[in-house]
């Protein structure tokens, strides 16, 4: 027996074991460590299945050894095996940090329980992203969505509880509607297998319930992913959840939404009938605009970092969406960069900000929100926290030289191809709005003094900067060397539309 | 109604046959209607029944919250146990037909154990959706 080839399964079973063994041994430190391990090897493993595909091509793995269209497939090709890695990444990066970070935010006798809960969170989106199977993918999508509803309702504000249950009335009515999608499907074509699924539609393409199920599907995992209009659960969830959560959720959550629907759009529906027949290019282009420009003009009003950095999500989601209406390779490739670059500048942002946080709370008090006002002057007291955000919003504007220029460059190629150059204008301009909200933070933080009656603090501590920075420094490394995330990307990008011609 | 003496009479003669019932549910699934799930709700209905009748208090002494956490832990361990058997036995996970030497009998087995994975968490998690809601201020008897 081979452990290789056994990856795949490992991939998902190792988190999920990890959280009932969390749960047994009933001790924070324990359960951290079981839980901390679990994602560095399932890093480890996401990493050898990257090199995997890379080498070998697609890696298909029958659960219980039945043959596909019958049993559960795992199914790992370029675009899931890019996505895994920044999944099982990011849980290893926020993991470490989390310890430090819920020290004040979560009363102790219930530690162990978040780190259960964060593990099946990591859990449900790792199986989301590698089972090749439409059920399995709902499933999987529950189990994440369940976990997070409560790792948001842990926050200590008592808003968090509204915020949670929010987005839990948002998210089972996009869950419901993503099974009734893979109900109609399962009825036109017999199988539950995606790629036999894909086979069996080309015939019935146009027949009305595929075209239901688009609609459901389409609008399920919009929700899911916060896509404007259907945001407004996410701006309260990012504010009032724990630190570490918000990192976890802005860096995976909607992103592994994003990647269902492009694994559905491209590999199952086909671009043939999401994009020929349908609208839904023009829908997605107006609503993408509406995102990358009124989300990010709403945030430049926000006064909670934390809330401000949420709106920017919502914008940034918008330039996915963007790359995904071009529905030609490079802004396919710009949409799936965008996951991963974007994914690690707002994570690495969200930890610092959890670091200000912490540094702001008293022994046992509730963590205050970080206003504005409570961050005036802050780069004197915490210059290396406040630099690392700068460098986070760089990259969320897309200045050359950080992770966001490179996928704001591969979507401006993109518009240029498709002649619309009012788009590289849009694409422009709203990465003007996002200089103002981070220059808000800069005015605040660098050049208004700091309050006379407030207490000294001090920088954060190490364990919270080190995954922090580990980030920020990510961001700028995949500015310069972008050999991995463009050559995935684009990979990714022409696998995708070869299989959807 | 924990003082209704009728019913208290009635419902220690019946959570014997409540809880057998739930065995049988457990061990006829591979057969007939019935499964983890069924027997589960079952043995979880039936401690709730002597709650109502008897006070959370005193099925807390039979069934306390640390056994009931383990409860939950444990059958997702079982089951995915299961599945991690069927790899050291070189086949797939949840393989069971290397379970046997008769792949007939290893599939029984594989599911035999999955279904008690799935009846100790499911009973587990009815018993401590209802311990939470029971010990709630102002609802305690």
């Amino acid at each position: 027996m081979s452990l290789a080839q056994h990856l795949p399964a490992l991939q998902v079973v190792l988190p999920l074991i990890s959280a009932p063994l969390a749960v047994l041994l009933r001790r924070g430190g324990l359960a951290f460590v079981i839980v901390t391990s679990a994602a560095w090897t399932a890093f480890a493993i996401a990493i050898t299945l990257w090199l995997q595909v890379d080498t070998g091509g697609t890696i298909s793995y029958h659960i219980g050894n039945w043959e596909p269209p019958w049993g559960i497939e795992y199914r790992i090709d370029r675009l899931n095996s890019f996505v895994l890695v920044l999944v099982s990444g990011m849980a290893a990066v926020v993991l470490p940090y989390s310890r430090a970070s819920i020290e004040r935010e979560i009363p102790r006798e219930s530690h162990y329980l978040f780190y259960a809960m964060l593990g099946l969170c990591f859990t449900g989106l790792l199986g989301i992203t590698i089972t090749g199977d439409a059920f399995n993918l709902f499933v999987f999508l529950e189990i994440s969505s369940l976990s997070t509803y409560v790792l948001i309702a842990l926050g200590r504000d008592r808003r968090a509880l509204t915020a949670s249950y929010q987005y839990l009335i948002m998210g089972s009515i996009g869950a419901t509607f993503i099974v009734i999608a893979i109900g109609f499907l399962y009825l036109m074509t017999g199988t539950l297998n995606l790629a036999d699924m894909a086979n069996n539609l080309s015939a019935i393409k146009s027949t009305r319930p595929v075209l239901v199920a688009l609609a459901f599907f389409t609008v399920g995992v919009s929700l899911k992913a916060a896509l404007f209009p259907l945001h407004q659960w996410l701006p309260n969830a990012y504010t009032y959840a724990p630190s570490a959560v918000t990192a976890l959720l802005a860096a995976t959550a909607t992103k592994v939404s994003l990647y269902a629907l492009i694994r559905f759009y491209f590999t199952i529906f086909g671009d043939s009938l999401v994009f020929d027949k349908l609208p839904l290019p023009e829908i997605m282009l107006l609503l993408s605009l509406f995102a990358m420009f009124v989300a990010n003009f709403v945030a430049i009003f926000q006064t909670n970092l934390k809330r401000l950095f949420a709106y920017s999500s919502v914008g940034q989601i918008g330039y996915i969406t963007l790359g995904l209406s071009f529905d030609s390779v490079h802004g396919l490739a710009a949409s799936i960069m965008h996951l991963f670059n974007h994914g690690i500048a707002k994570g690495g942002i969200f930890l610092l900000v959890g670091g200000i946080v912490a540094t702001l709370t008293t022994r046992q008090g509730i963590p205050p929100a970080p206003t504005f006002e409570r961050l005036a002057g802050l780069a004197k007291q915490m210059p290396i926290t406040c630099f690392g955000i700068v460098i986070g919003g760089l990259s969320l504007i897309g200045v050359p030289g950080t992770a966001g220029f490179i996928s704001k460059w591969y979507l401006i190629l993109a518009a240029m191809e498709k002649g619309q150059w009012w788009l590289v204008g849009a694409i422009l301009l709203s990465s003007l709005l996002a200089i103002a909200y981070v220059w808000r933070f800069v005015e605040v933080a660098y050049f208004r003094a700091q309050p006379v009656d407030q207490v000294s603090r001090g920088e954060a501590s190490l364990s919270l900067l080190i995954p922090a920075w580990l980030l920020i420094t990510a961001t700028i490394w995949f500015g310069f060397d972008t050999s991995f995330t463009v050559g995935s990307a684009l990979d990714a990008a022409h696998q995708l539309m070869r299989s959807a011609r | 109604m924990s003082n209704d003496l009728v019913l208290r009479v009635i419902g220690r003669l019946l959570i014997p046959f409540i809880l057998l019932f739930a065995l049988y549910v457990q061990f006829h699934g591979d057969f007939g209607p019935g499964g983890g799930f069924q027997a589960g709700v079952i043995i979880a209905a039936g401690l709730i029944f002597f709650a109502l009748t008897h006070g959370v208090n005193t099925v807390r002494k039979v069934v306390p919250d640390w056994l009931v956490e383990t409860m939950v832990a444990s059958g997702v361990l079982i089951y995915a146990g299961v599945g991690l058997a069927g790899l050291l036995f070189g086949g797939n996970y949840l393989d069971y037909f290397v379970l046997d030497h008769n792949p007939v009998h290893g599939q029984h087995r594989g599911i035999f154990w999955v279904e008690v994975g799935v009846a100790t968490t499911v009973s587990g998690v009815m018993l401590k959706i209802y311990y939470m809601f029971a010990s709630r201020s102002g609802l305690e008897d």
